[in-house]
């Protein structure tokens, strides 16, 4: 299916019954706890500048009360926007008719929640056929389109189970089941995985990965961790206090976080799965002979292979296998640690 | 002693009213006279508007005498043996159970021997008509204000007065309006039951949690689809408590209504309180309390069957 990005351009989100009516005082620097304080709404989201790429996994990251949550719900207008656009396709989601934004939501989104939301009275498989009844697809049809999905998410034999029986990671396999039927470009996460076990989480997460390779939607996923983002996240954008403080790959936020906030969060992350080897090889110097890595190859799996090889050095090649630069041990090790620098502020800048 | 304390008291009485200006003793109520004529105007007002529109409160009530005649005579008329198999059968298929199916059993046949079956059948036929009504206009009302926060605080306040009024109270309009007889007492028990059916549809609709609406609506759910597939269906206990409250508020009010002419086990019971007839007060009320249980029995354990999908909680 052909993918479209989703661009969001200068979106603010006021909450309370005049929203619009501060939407100058806020573009002109009136600050949330003013805005609060003064005039008894809440800022949600100010000015987002975020642009999804079609095909990619857009990770939006941010502790609780960031407006993450909000954010998602403004690409399928289930929060009303106070300002700005959402644009997908060429057409603006904020500006669309009742009728409209219902077909949109039929046929181009679909959406995972934090806490499943199934229906309790329908079975696994009328749960997942959920989106097609809506859209008036005749049972037959639809039955058939959701055991497909159903053996995909690996549910096969819980068809005529009541989402009650389930745990809560075969639950959320059903929320994932009943959005991918619905056959949408757009596929928005929102927390799905945050109620899961660790090891549930980081098995639900090789299931959307394996499937995203294989179907290109644009995928919106929302999440409060790191590792999550940096594991999932074609492009990350961090969200605090309802605004943007960076966007760019996992590898841009590791190596050079916007500021004391995110290089806090950082400071935690396995950066040997993060960086790339193309990222930190140096210039090619020598014969380009010997062992060679991809240069997207992480540099924990690129250290794993070349001490399984025994070698220290290694060729850093591209997509073509055209030799590119080389990179040692020393310099995955050096590269791995977390520099010196970014254990200086700590989160009492918080 | 007692006549002292009397005199006292009257002397208290008498001293502080002497000193106080007779208005702030006495309640300045307005006089007898101007009372009466207001009555008169009123009540006369009332029962001419009411003439004048005995023929449209005819038509309009006509159904309910037709349907309410129609199922007594079907109640009262078939072999009790028929009945009595269909009502057993009706209660095993809703409720699944056969403690409570055999219990219909043993409590009809019970009525019977004791002489009470065609009067029980009265009762069923007018409580059955009764709770139908209830359902049909209850569950309409109650998503209308499920829907609206200002329909709620419309009609909450007129569910309020019909809950409190006592129901003696009631009776004196519909008398006036639709005069003595079995659809009177129709309509009388019907008001008397609904409000239950509409507040519990209401809040059930109301409880239905958000998580699962928004779910509802980020597929694009049209609002008739999201009522049909998502909040009637997850507000189903509650309106089925809603049914099962109306059907007791019914049986209860069919007694009470037996004041202005609904015959059955009610009416016996009116008779057994003008004579002082202990043992058939007792039967009847024996008859009464037995249909409610099979009743309520039957109706809760359909109400659970229907949440079937809810009590295997994964472990």
């Amino acid at each position: 299916m052909a993918s479209h990005g989703i661009e969001i351009k200068n979106l603010y989100k006021i909450f309370g019954p005049r929203g619009r009516d501060y939407i100058e005082a806020v573009q002109a620097g009136l600050s949330k706890a003013e805005l609060n304080e003064k005039h008894g709404h809440v800022l949600g989201l100010k000015n987002i500048n975020i642009s999804m790429p079609a095909g990619g996994i857009t990770v939006v990251m941010g502790l609780s009360g960031s407006g993450k949550s909000t954010l998602i719900r403004h690409i399928n207008r289930l929060i009303e926007p106070t300002f700005g656009e959402v644009v997908y396709d060429g057409l603006d989601i904020c500006a669309m008719t009742e009728n409209g934004l219902r077909e949109f939501r039929r046929h181009r989104t679909a959406m995972v929640f934090q806490k499943f939301a199934l229906l309790p009275h329908r079975t696994v498989l009328e749960n997942t056929v959920y989106g097609l009844d809506i859209q008036g697809v005749s049972r037959d049809e639809s039955a058939k389109r959701g055991r497909y999905w159903i053996e995909r998410v690996g549910l096969t034999g819980f068809e005529n189970h009541y989402p009650n029986q389930l745990s809560g990671g075969m639950q959320q396999r059903v929320g994932l089941a009943r959005a991918l039927t619905n056959d949408a470009d757009i596929l928005l996460m929102d927390e799905a995985y945050s109620a899961l076990d660790p090891l549930i989480r980081v098995d639900m997460q090789s299931v959307l990965l394996d499937l995203q390779a294989e179907l290109k939607k644009t995928v919106v996923f929302i999440t409060h961790d790191l590792d999550e983002a940096l594991r999932l996240g074609d492009k990350i954008a961090v969200l605090r206090d309802g605004e943007v403080i960076q966007q760019g790959t996992g590898q841009e936020i590791v190596l050079a976080p916007a500021d004391d906030y995110i290089t806090a969060f950082v400071k935690e992350v396995n950066r040997g799965r993060v960086i790339q080897a193309g990222t930190v090889m140096r210039p090619l110097d020598g014969p380009a002979d010997g062992m060679r890595v991809a240069n997207t190859t992480t540099l924990e799996s690129a250290a794993k292979d070349m001490c399984d090889a025994g070698q220290s050095r290694a060729v850093v090649v591209d997509a073509e296998g055209a030799p590119v630069g080389v990179l040692d041990l020393h310099a995955i090790v050096s590269a791995m640690v977390t520099p010196a620098k970014t254990e200086v502020p700590k989160l009492a800048a918080e | 002693m007692p006549n002292r304390d009397h005199k006292t008291n009257k002397g208290n009485l008498m001293a502080s009213c002497s000193l106080l200006p007779n208005l702030l003793c006495s309640f300045p109520a307005m006089s007898d006279q101007y009372i009466r004529d207001a009555r008169k105007v009123i009540d006369e007002g009332f029962k001419g508007l009411v003439r004048e529109y005995v023929g449209v409160i005819d038509t309009v009530v006509q159904p309910l005498q037709w349907f309410l005649n129609y199922l007594e005579k079907v109640f009262t008329n078939s072999p009790w043996v028929l009945v009595l198999a269909v009502m057993m059968l009706i209660v095993y298929l809703t409720s699944r159970s056969v403690r409570i199916t055999v219990g219909t059993g043993v409590g009809m046949v019970l009525i019977g021997v004791i002489g009470l079956w065609n009067d029980t059948m009265i009762t069923l036929a007018i409580t059955t008509v009764a709770t139908l009504i209830a359902i049909l206009i209850g569950i309409p009302i109650g998503i209308l204000m499920a829907r609206s926060d200002r329909m709620q605080n419309a009609i909450n306040p007129v569910l309020d007065v019909m809950q409190t009024l006592p129901s003696f109270v009631y009776l004196i309009p519909v008398v006036v309006i639709f005069g003595i007889g079995k659809v009177p007492g129709l309509i009388a028990v019907v008001i008397y039951a609904v409000p239950p059916m509409i507040r519990l549809t209401n809040l059930g609709i109301r409880l239905v949690d958000k998580e699962v609406l928004e779910a509802a609506d980020a597929f694009g759910s049209s609002p008739g689809q999201k009522l049909w597939n998502v909040q009637m269906p997850l507000a189903l206990p509650t309106i089925m408590a809603g049914i099962n409250q109306t059907i007791m508020m019914s049986l209860a009010m069919v007694v009470v209504a037996s004041m202005v002419g609904v015959g059955g086990l009610g009416k016996n019971t009116l008779q057994a309180i003008n004579n002082q007839f202990f043992t058939f007060g007792f039967m009847n009320g024996f008859a009464l309390v037995a249909i409610a249980i099979i009743f309520d029995r039957a109706s809760q354990a359909f109400g659970k069957r229907l949440q079937k999908h809810s009590e295997v909680v994964h472990g």
